[in-house]
């Protein structure tokens, strides 16, 4: 590991040992180390590196709200704005606990998308009325609300993104 | 109290049209006269959808304290109207208020 241009540059074991974090956080250095032929002291100083320079931000559950009976509403959610305030809007939705993800993209028109979880329908509708229409460059807002959930992970560590 | 129908509620409290849930319309109505404006040119599945949920009549209610007017919108609503007769008799009924309360 070593840092280049504002950015450290991890080799092919820093990768290897970040995808065996990202399937399963909670396995043993030794079990990582075994399965990457490396020493457990190698794999127990890497993830420390990696831990103290930010590149493993923390570690989290990943919880199924149906079997615990918390499941919510999620909906995506499309915000077409006036170009000068999209910035601002974005930044607005991002800070409310309602809203997961938030991002920007530039299609016909510029254009925020938002994922947010709510407890109900209601309430959803109650948050984009209330919270998000009102908001100043807003010009209309389209809303699918998620039926059936595929696939949920997180971003992978892909050796395409080695150092070269 | 008397109703200033071309009075303007702040941005937090006008009235956005939404078409179903979370489907703003980029439409909205910061007075009564706006209101009345909206009503003769928005979707007219906003125009159901609102009135269905009585959110016409909460607003009227809540945010332009017309009872009068709310209690109007209330019975539209047990009508069941829908489509260009809904936008119809809604605009009539804001219009003629907006006559009275203009004299």
């Amino acid at each position: 590991m070593r840092y280049k241009d504002n950015a450290w540059l991890l080799d092919q074991t820093d990768l290897k040992i970040l995808e065996a974090l990202q399937e399963d956080a909670r396995q043993t250095y030794s079990a990582i180390g075994k399965r990457l032929g490396l020493a457990h002291s190698t794999v127990y100083d890497r993830i420390r590196r990696m831990e103290q320079q930010g590149i493993i931000r923390k570690y989290v559950a990943l919880v199924d709200l149906e079997k615990v009976g918390l499941e919510k509403i999620t909906a995506l959610m499309t915000v077409f704005t006036d170009p000068k305030e999209s910035e601002k809007i974005a930044e607005k939705l991002a800070k409310s606990s309602k809203v997961l993800e938030v991002y920007t993209s530039l299609s016909e028109e510029l254009v925020i998308i938002a994922k947010i979880v709510s407890g109900s329908q209601e309430e959803l509708h109650s948050f984009i009325a209330d919270s998000v229409a009102p908001l100043p460059g807003v010009l209309r807002i389209r809303t699918s609300i998620v039926t059936k959930k595929f696939k949920e992970t997180l971003a992978s560590i892909s050796p395409d993104l080695s150092e070269s | 109290m008397k109703i200033d129908v071309a009075l303007k509620v702040p941005r937090e409290k006008a009235f956005y049209f939404f078409t179903s849930i979370g489907n703003y319309t980029g439409e909205n109505a910061a007075s009564l006269k706006e209101f009345m404006e909206k009503i003769d040119m928005v979707n007219i599945k906003s125009l159901e959808f609102h009135l269905q949920r009585g959110d016409f009549e909460k607003w009227i209610l809540e945010v332009l304290q017309d009872s009068e007017l709310a209690l109007e919108i209330r019975r539209l609503q047990k009508l069941g109207l829908s489509g260009d007769a809904l936008r119809n008799q809604l605009f009539s009924a804001v219009s003629r208020r907006i006559r009275y309360l203009s004299v």
